[in-house]
């Protein structure tokens, strides 16, 4: 048995979530306690096994461990390929411990707003879950595309049915937008497939693909090579979000109930980040320089302009209802946050511009972190939103005074957002940052401006958004919880210890890793060192 | 105690006096958490005296360093978590600590009928902390790491008394107003601080943050640096510093600073966090030394701050915006000698300014707390009488700040302005004029708040009361030190005159962390000792004239011809007025970039949701109607002939199911009848022969 | 040789037929499911008749037709079995076991 667990390690996280969402089928409708418990405890299985998964991975080693590799349909050559390294790691642990963690949150489900039932939720929750932990742990791209779409469907549901005035649209939305992605992916997918030579037959190797890298250059010639790179960019991008494919992110996040937006924003973009790394960069690595300075762009404009966008919930924004035909002002704290995922969101990707060591870690870590960060930011608006059924900035009013505890615990978390340094979130922004300004290319022209400063300038760039953090979060802060209050709130309670038990995890891991970031950058630093100097970019020198 | 463990002991101690008010401080009472949240803080300047005495006035006299930490690490990027101690830091440390715990004993006091007492104590525990982590952090990002963290106390103690009624969103307001200010000078900083990083990586291939490395990088490749670069980064670096110390054009957060708690401006917005970027830039002079730009623009800078604050504090009511005002001065003087490459100058006015600004503002904090909460010094008056203690110490201070020997503030300042004429910089001439002028001005608005505040008739209706022990300890203190502090640094010439030692002990002190080249290496002539001194004194002269002169002008109208102040308000009302409202500099601020930021932030969402997402949108909706029209062709088409065949087929089936009635003795006669038929129509076609012959066939027959 | 082969094939394919012919009648004409079931088996047995004939007559003195023979009989057994269940079922069900009245599975 002890054996079993240890070979299949892996194949566990994964399957066990959906184990458990097919035990709790068969579980009457009106056993809710026990419908709950089945689903922690299949939540809680995968977050165990991840003790066993960081006591046993070597980070030492760049190679992908816990490999477990079977035939599927032999016919096409698919394989059950399994296996992470650096740059999946951290994200296997994201998703036990955020899925974990909704499904605390999700307790209180009778009481909310739309209430649907619970056994559907929860089975569509671990689904999702598998989905998810499968997505970071495929190598082979057939399966990876399989677990990509198991992501799609559960998603779609949990915003459609459980959730806000307008979760038809947003699940809509997010479902085709994902869906456009996805069929530009296939695509590819299929070329690649078609195009392939592995011991005489096709394949979906990852990581064939990766070591053949040249050769799938050399006979698709750059520019197709080009138009593949873009067709999996653009998938991917949707999924990050990148500007301008990100207006799912909004509508969906608002939308989606508090667990779902937590894993929306905690984990699902960080498969677009992920896809990015595991498969554009590494089928395609001349493309990817290529394309680093139109990364390097998007970065900066996903930055201030989702900072921007954030800010603009303070004043509010002037929008037209359909329904009624009224202009209305929204002043929606989650969207508030919604943005600034995608500002947040840029970083990565100018840490990915880059291609360095403290880059790529930055956006690993970055990843990680805006997980943690911004999956506590929601966990807390969810809170808020619980005790007086809106999120209308403007409405609240020095509610820091009846909660003190939530208003402490969000003044950390606001914190750790715009990047206080002693906190985990400045770590990884302060790596990307460092990584974009060491990026320097002094033999071509962007723009207009010679490649050497071109980097430099669109970083210096980025750092603006730091102050517009800064302002939106702070003047959002000052709107909510301080000044006097708001004598509606005065009788609101405090932070309820289940509550507490989903955010603090998160708080305390934020504190930590700002104070030791080598207990996660060390986890993934060599695999990180291996992929800088797959990709090679030319400025890469640095000792 | 080794020196590792005290290095680390003096910043952890602050923090865990942070944690223990925080976490424990509602549940303990106010004694313990007054005693641990001071106690820490004095453990801490006891260990500082000791690492002072023990590596510094005895012993080689050299900087000292803690163990390293790992901390970031990530190949070509790594910093650690190391303390590094030389004699620039060793100064600071005392002044944090030393005038950190008597303004945390002050607090005890201050803050007694407070309810979020254990709160405001660990919050300044906890600034302790990080202005240490600042000062003594051996890595630029360590700096700044405590550059932010104070940053963070200053916006919580700023913001600290939110729920007040009435000023409640004033003063969350202001702590978010320091706080974002800041944010903009850290972008310089950080800027600043990734051009140093990759300019040192690129060229000499030193990946570096490490403040000695880098000053080791720089010494050993002086020629064969980039100085336009460098020049770039030291402005930039230097914009941090105007955020966090208050220069124009960023220095607009500090008077508004001064809702918080008044030891909160004492400690924060006047002796320490305020200074940090006097430090920096003292930190960097290895750096700034070779550009004498950015020279140039730190002391233009320094001396136009100096003047401006200097007028906007003559006007002003509210007696700590006053001091406010004044504190933004005099940081200006100080940069105004980093400008001039007067280092040492900066930091020894850095200290004297800590203990007498410290002095006024624990004074001006006594004041309020004897008045009951007045502010405005219109409602004071005659207060000498009724706080005799508060009275002294506050004049004490005041002459000190205005310069009078042998006072601190005498020395550091005419150090300042010596250091600035002798300068071999184009400005050198320039900004010592500057400074004199403030420092005319300063005597003046200094004394004007002294006479106001306690000559004169009581003009308010409170009982006044001295305060309590705690507050008057602290100062009795700092009063003593804004005498005798400036004794450290009493010029060379004088003491060679008078006593025939060289008495400048400060300057010789730091002399080893800030190299005498910097300090005046290109930038200094090397004149002739006797011509130097002989000029010195014609200067020390001048400023004490020009301070008496400044003593006597406050006296003339505030205490002899009261009615002049109000004639000359009146007499120049455009004037008057945009120096009382603070040459409209917030209004402009608001104007020209908080509410332009503001409002193309509302139309860049505004963007995002016409445009970006109404063009998805508008792809949905053009796709859902042109699948209309195709819904139209399939049905009246495609469909249609799919469905005729199927009605065909419908109908026969229709008429055929009523041969299905369910009646089994009808199937089975239709199949016996069937049957029938059958053989009958074989037995037609086939004839009897042929049915015979298959049977015989089969052998039947 | 068995005793009915001295007769003409001819003679025990009338019987045969005839048989068959009563069973036909039967089902056909009565109501009662139980004398249907009854007209089956003879219809069966009928047929049984015709494989033992042609058994000898045919493939002389083979087995197989026999064998049919004997496997018809079982079914036969089976089918009654299940038959007379269904049967009863019904008649507990509708207090009746008249076939043209059972019409609920009807459209």
């Amino acid at each position: 048995m002890n054996e079993f667990i240890t070979n299949h390690l892996l194949s566990l996280i994964i399957f066990v979530p959906l184990i458990g969402a097919t035990v709790i089928l068969f579980i009457p409708n009106n056993q809710r306690l026990l419908i709950k418990i089945a689903s922690l405890v299949s939540a809680a299985i995968p977050l165990l096994l991840c003790y066993p998964l960081l006591n046993e991975y070597n980070s030492a080693s760049a190679q992908f461990q816990f490999v477990e590799r079977a035939n599927w349909i032999e016919y096409f050559n698919i394989e059950y390929y399994i296996g992470i390294d650096g740059l999946s790691i951290s994200m296997v642990l994201l998703t036990a411990m955020l899925s974990f963690i909704c499904i605390i949150a999700s307790w209180n489900i009778e009481h909310w707003k739309v209430n649907k039932g619970i056994k559907g939720y929860f089975c569509l929750f671990l689904l999702l879950q598998t989905g998810m932990t499968g997505v970071f742990c495929a190598l082979d791209f057939f399966l990876f595309y399989v677990f990509w779409e198991l992501v799609l469907l559960p998603m779609y549901f949990l915003i459609g049915i459980w959730g806000g005035p307008r979760r038809e649209y947003a699940a809509m939305k997010f479902f085709l937008y994902t869906l456009v992605g996805s069929v530009l992916m296939l695509v590819v997918m299929l070329a690649l497939y078609f195009t392939s030579n592995k011991d005489g037959a096709f394949t979906f190797d990852l990581l064939w693909y990766k070591e053949n890298a040249s050769k799938i250059l050399t006979s698709w010639g750059s520019k197709w090579v080009m138009v593949g790179f873009v067709g999996l960019f653009i998938g991917f991008a949707i999924k990050v979000p990148i500007f301008p494919f990100h207006t799912w992110l909004p509508d969906a996040h608002v939308e989606a109930p508090t667990p779902v937006s937590v894993i929306l924003a905690g984990v699902l973009l960080k498969m677009g980040v992920y896809g990015l790394l595991r498969i554009s960069y590494c089928v395609f690595p001349d493309a990817a320089i290529q394309f680093s300075p139109i990364m390097m762009i998007l970065g900066a404009v996903n930055i201030i302009y989702g900072a921007m966008c954030s800010m603009a919930q303070i004043r509010g924004v002037p929008r037209l209802d359909k329904s009624t035909g009224q202009m209305t002002i929204e002043q929606d704290w989650k969207k508030l946050i919604a943005y600034s995922s995608v500002s947040h969101m840029g970083y990565c990707l100018i840490g990915m511009a880059a291609v360095t060591t403290a880059g790529i870690t930055g956006a690993v870590f970055e990843m990680w972190n805006h997980g943690i960060i911004t999956g506590a930011l929601f966990l807390l608006v969810g809170v808020l939103y619980d005790r007086a059924h809106h999120r209308n900035i403007n409405e609240f009013g020095g509610l820091w005074a009846p909660m003190p505890y939530y208003g402490g615990i969000t003044a950390v978390m606001f914190m750790a957002s715009l990047g206080l340094p002693g906190l985990a979130g400045f770590i990884s922004e302060a790596l990307c940052l460092i990584g974009g300004f060491q990026a320097s290319d002094p033999t071509n022209y962007y723009l207009g401006i010679s490649g050497a400063y071109f980097y430099k300038i669109l970083t210096g760039i980025c750092a603006i958004g730091v102050v517009l953090g800064a302002g939106y979060f702070l003047w959002s802060y000052q709107r909510i919880f301080l000044g006097s209050l708001n004598t509606k709130y005065a009788g609101i309670s405090d932070i309820s210890t289940r509550e507490l038990i989903t955010i603090v995890p998160l708080l305390i891991i934020t504190i930590l890793l700002g104070i030791q970031p080598t207990l996660m950058t060390d986890l993934f630093i060599n695999s990180v060192k291996e992929f800088v100097s797959f990709i090679g970019m030319p400025w890469i020198t640095t000792g | 105690m080794g020196t590792n463990n005290m290095l680390f002991a003096v910043i952890l101690l602050p923090f865990a006096g942070f944690l223990f008010n925080l976490l424990a401080g509602s549940f303990v009472g106010k004694k313990l958490v007054s005693l641990v949240g001071c106690g820490v803080v004095i453990i801490s300047f006891i260990l500082s005296a000791q690492i002072f005495m023990s590596s510094f006035l005895q012993g080689a006299s050299t900087a000292v360093q803690s163990n390293s930490i790992r901390w970031i690490d990530v190949l070509d990027f790594n910093v650690d978590i190391t303390l590094y101690v030389d004699h620039l830091t060793i100064v600071m440390m005392l002044v944090v600590t030393g005038v950190g715990s008597l303004i945390h004993i002050y607090s005890v006091g201050y803050m007694h009928d407070d309810k979020r007492f254990n709160r405001y104590f660990s919050y300044i525990n906890l600034f302790t902390s990080f202005m240490l982590l600042l000062i003594m952090g051996k890595s630029l990002l360590l700096m700044f790491v405590g550059w932010e963290g104070v940053g963070l106390c200053s916006y919580l103690l700023i913001g600290f008394w939110f729920d007040d009624k009435e000023k409640g969103i004033s003063n969350s307001l202001a702590g978010m107003k320091a706080f974002i200010v800041n944010r903009v000078g850290d972008l310089s900083f950080t800027i600043g601080l990734m051009i140093l990083f990759t300019y040192l990586g690129e060229k000499f291939n030193v990946w570096t943050l490490d403040i000695l490395k880098i000053k080791d990088v720089v010494a050993t490749n002086e020629t064969a640096l980039n100085i336009p670069l460098l020049t770039a980064v030291c402005i930039l670096l230097f914009g941090g510093a105007c955020g966090k110390s208050a220069q124009i054009p960023l220095y607009v957060w500090l008077p508004d600073a001064m809702a918080g708690p008044t030891p909160v401006s004492a400690l924060i917005h006047a002796a320490t966090m305020v200074t940090a970027g006097v430090y920096m830039v003292a930190r960097f002079n290895f750096i700034f030394a070779l550009c004498p730009t950015a020279l140039a623009v730190v002391a233009l800078v320094g001396a136009t701050t100096a003047l401006f604050a200097a007028t906007i504090g003559m006007t002003q009511f509210d007696i700590k915006k006053v001091l406010a005002y004044s504190t933004v001065s005099q940081l200006g003087y100080m940069f105004l000698a980093c400008g001039v490459g007067a280092f040492i100058a900066a930091i020894f006015h850095l200290v004297t300014h800590a203990f007498f600004k410290a002095c006024l503002f624990l004074g001006s904090g006594s004041v309020i707390h004897g008045t009951g909460g007045e502010q405005d010094i219109r409602h004071m008056g005659g207060l000498r009488k009724k706080m005799p203690i508060t009275f002294i110490t506050f004049a004490i201070a005041t002459i000190a700040i205005a310069g009078i020997p042998p006072l601190a503030g005498f020395f550091s300042k005419d150090e300042i302005l010596w250091k600035a004429f002798s300068s071999n910089l184009a400005v050198g001439k320039l900004v010592w004029i500057i400074g004199l002028i403030t420092a005319f001005i300063t005597a003046f608005y200094m004394f004007r708040l002294l006479f106001l505040t306690f000559f004169g008739d009581y003009r308010g209706h409170h009982h006044v009361h001295e305060s309590p022990f705690t507050m008057v300890f602290a100062l009795i203190v700092l009063a003593t030190l804004s005498v005798i502090g400036g004794w450290v640094g009493i010029p060379d010439a004088l003491g060679e005159k008078v006593i025939h030692t060289q008495t400048n002990k400060f300057e010789h002190f730091l002399d080893k962390s800030i190299p005498h080249e910097a300090k005046s290496g290109p930038l200094h002539k090397e004149n002739s000792h006797e011509h130097h001194s002989s000029a010195e004194f014609i200067l020390m002269g001048v400023s004490i004239l020009v301070a008496l002169s400044g003593i006597f002008l406050a006296y003339y109208l505030y205490m002899k011809k009261k009615e002049i102040p109000a004639k000359i308000a009146s007499s120049f009302p455009e004037l008057y007025n945009t120096i009382y409202n603070k040459y409209f500099v917030d209004e402009a601020y608001s104007s020209a970039i908080v509410q332009p930021l503001i409002a193309s932030s509302v139309q860049t969402c505004r963007f995002d949701n016409t445009a970006v997402d109404g063009s998805v949108n508008t792809i949905a909706y053009s796709t859902g109607n042109s699948s209309k029209y195709v819904g139209v062709f399939d049905n009246n088409a495609v469909d249609a002939a799919v469905n005729g065949v199927a009605n065909e087929v419908y109908s026969t089936g229709g008429q055929l199911r009523l041969l299905q009635s369910g009646n089994i003795k009808m199937y089975l006669s239709i199949a016996v009848v069937s049957s029938i038929l059958i053989m009958a129509v074989l037995w037609s076609i086939l004839e009897w022969k042929q049915v015979k012959d298959f049977l015989v066939s089969l052998g039947l027959l | 040789m068995l005793w009915f082969t001295k007769y003409p094939v001819e003679n025990l394919l009338i019987l045969s037929s005839a048989v068959f012919c009563f069973g036909i009648y039967t089902i056909v004409t009565r109501k009662n499911a139980v004398s249907i079931l009854m007209g089956v088996e003879l219809v069966l047995n009928s047929v049984n008749l015709n494989f033992i004939t042609f058994s000898q007559f045919v493939d002389n003195a083979g087995i197989s037709g026999n064998m049919v023979a004997i496997f018809v009989i079982v079914l036969a057994a089976a089918e009654a079995s299940v038959a007379l269940a269904i049967i009863l079922g019904i008649y507990q069900n509708f207090g009746r076991v008249d076939v043209d009245k059972l019409t609920s599975l009807r459209n």
